[in-house]
């Protein structure tokens, strides 16, 4: 192999800090299901459309996404509020198999409402940061990525907090164990599920707008993007914040690693028998409970 | 009973008629509610009947439609024998998926996952098959002749077609009054109980996956011979899939007559707004409107409409009185 081994470096290091996003866009997702059990089938189109918001103030006001991914996360998170209240509410105890269809129908007004108002056209706005790199030894590290990954992690960080800490957190957190005993001792249950489904599209809100400068936007990379959370989320364990973390990272170096074997095009093929495999031997994930 | 048979036969006398009226435009809006029709039919069989949804049915149509393609193209091979062998094709892979998917028992949700990895697999590699075309798809050529399974005009298409939706119909009523079907249903309903009662949930759920995904295969076949253009991104991605399954949901899950109800409502539609919406500079605003009518037809309608339907007609046909009334 005359490989080097500063160059497999070089992608496990992209892989991880792509990972730190993916995290962040898992984490939403684990966050949604493991309080609601429901699978939001529309995340990455809501993802996308964090980029497009991101994409646009940039367009409009020459603000760059890794400033404005705060106003991504605040329209997800008025959007998942809206979304969880108008049809996630209504399925909740519909059998689990039948909640797939009205998330696929979301994800399909998603997807295809952003094409309406933003074209098919794919599109790589040039932030401010693009191009600019930093080196470890002869490890090249791009800062966007770098950027990127460092905001998806406080993020993270703070929703870990959050839940831990503060009343809300806690009421989410109760919730999310024992629906009736929340209920029961006076949590205005629907009200705490509006938010936590706003919180989980807040986070893939703004990680949508930390890939601005990353991925190439179309409106048509939401479904990836749902598959690839899927991927993590099985990975970690459904439900299980930590494990999303961690599937996170594993994707994302699995991802950039399987470069080296296959054509981009194709590294998805991994992540997808990396699912089918822990699907069929832990289906509760790596860190499931 | 007899009358519901009259009705039915009416009704297929006058679509058998309908080539004699109709112009090409016409023929082709019924050609594709035929297509999706027994593509939807097909899907039940699994979905309708045993309750596990699946997300991956495109992946049996681009099976079909390149094994029949391909031995065709470079064994010559007539179509209508390539379609059995990829349908063959197909209902191996869906019962080595099946295999392995009952076997560590994934169920709900976890089933559709499995099922979407499987047929986006299955489209990565298509993608990458040189033989396949890669990313400029596959043309295929036009020779006109029954052998050939292409034709001009919609005419014979249409009559294709026509068959492959009375050809589901009949397997699917067979398969709702035998003992395959009630047992299908009995695990649908509930899982564990059937298989205490002694129903051999593993096997049961095998061949209903098994005869559905060789049904859906062989519409590939046609979709190949019609279109002359295959593209992974077309015949094997997921938002086929979810086309596959918008019409038997809305016409009623479950249902003998869901997926074709289902049909003549929503191809027409589909047809006229993609291309009124394309005109007018909206592509993609009758897809918004497909996801808007799976919320709505869920939340709502949950039965679909064949139920409507059947209550509407029942007192006619079946000289009974509305419970009642």
């Amino acid at each position: 192999m005359s490989m080097s081994l500063s160059f497999v470096l070089q992608l496990i290091i992209s892989g991880f800090l792509m990972g730190g996003v993916y995290s962040l866009i898992a984490l939403g997702l684990s966050l949604i299901f493991g309080v609601m059990k429901v699978i939001n089938f529309a995340h990455g189109e809501m993802m996308v459309w964090g980029m497009y918001i991101a994409y646009t103030i940039l367009l409009l006001t020459g603000i760059d996404p890794f400033l404005s991914f705060g106003v991504s996360a605040a329209a997800l998170f008025v959007v998942g509020y809206f979304i969880q209240r108008v049809v996630v509410n209504r399925i909740i105890e519909f059998p689990e198999a039948m909640q797939v269809i009205p998330m696929i129908g979301t994800a399909l007004v998603f997807e295809n409402g952003a094409r309406l108002i933003w074209g098919p056209d794919y599109r790589s706005p040039s932030s401010r940061f693009a191009l600019s790199s930093v080196f470890i030894g002869d490890i090249m590290i791009d800062v966007p990525r770098l950027l990127a990954f460092l905001i998806a992690i406080v993020i993270a960080v703070l929703v870990f907090l959050f839940l831990k800490y503060t009343d809300l957190g806690k009421a989410i957190r109760s919730s999310a164990d024992n629906r009736l005993g929340a209920l029961l001792v006076g949590t205005d249950v629907n009200r705490v599920y509006g938010i936590c489904f706003g919180i989980g599209m807040a986070c893939v809100g703004a990680a949508g707008a930390l890939l601005v400068s990353l991925v190439p936007l179309s409106p048509h990379i939401g479904p990836t993007f749902t598959m690839i959370s899927f991927i993590i989320v099985i990975l970690g364990g459904m439900g299980s914040l930590a494990g999303a973390v961690v599937g996170g990272f594993i994707v994302g170096v699995a991802e950039s690693v399987a470069t080296i074997f296959l054509p981009s095009s194709l590294k998805q093929i991994v992540s997808f028998s990396l699912m089918v495999i822990i699907l069929l031997f832990k289906p509760k994930g790596l860190f499931g409970r | 009973m007899a009358r519901v048979y009259l009705f039915l036969g009416l009704i297929l006398l006058v679509l058998l008629c309908l080539p004699l009226v109709l112009d090409q435009y016409i023929l082709s809006i019924f050609v594709s509610i035929f297509y999706y029709a027994y593509l939807g039919q097909s899907w039940n069989i699994l979905t309708g009947y045993t309750g596990n949804i699946s997300l991956g049915h495109s992946l049996y149509v681009g099976v079909g439609a390149y094994v029949s393609t391909m031995l065709a193209m470079h064994l010559g091979l007539s179509p209508w024998l390539g379609m059995f062998v990829g349908a063959f094709g197909a209902a191996v892979i869906g019962l080595m998926m099946g295999f392995l998917a009952f076997r560590f028992g994934l169920r709900h949700v976890y089933f559709v996952l499995i099922t979407i990895a499987f047929a986006e697999i299955g489209r990565l590699i298509a993608l990458h098959l040189k033989v396949l075309g890669q990313f400029q798809g596959l043309f295929i050529d036009f020779k006109p002749g029954f052998s050939n399974f292409q034709f001009k005009g919609n005419v014979p298409y249409y009559y294709i077609s026509l068959g492959f939706v009375v050809f589901s119909l009949v397997a699917v009523r067979w398969i709702e009054v035998s003992r395959l079907g009630r047992y299908c249903v009995a695990l649908r309903e509930d899982e564990d109980a059937a298989e205490s009662l002694g129903v051999n949930v593993f096997k049961y759920k095998m061949i209903a996956l098994g005869i559905s995904s060789f049904m859906t295969a062989l519409a590939g076949t046609f979709y190949a011979n019609h279109i002359f253009y295959l593209h992974p991104a077309s015949v094997m991605s997921m938002a086929f899939s979810i086309e596959i399954i918008l019409r038997p949901i809305i016409g009623g899950l479950g249902t003998l007559f869901g997926p074709l109800i289902g049909s003549f409502l929503i191809t027409p539609l589909a047809e006229i707004s993609r291309s009124y919406f394309a005109k007018a500079g909206f592509e993609g605003l009758h897809i918004v409107i497909y996801g808007v009518l799976l919320v709505l037809s869920v939340l709502f309608f949950p039965r679909g409409l064949f139920a409507y339907i059947k209550k509407a007609l029942s007192p006619v046909l079946m000289g009974t009185k509305r419970p009642g009334a």
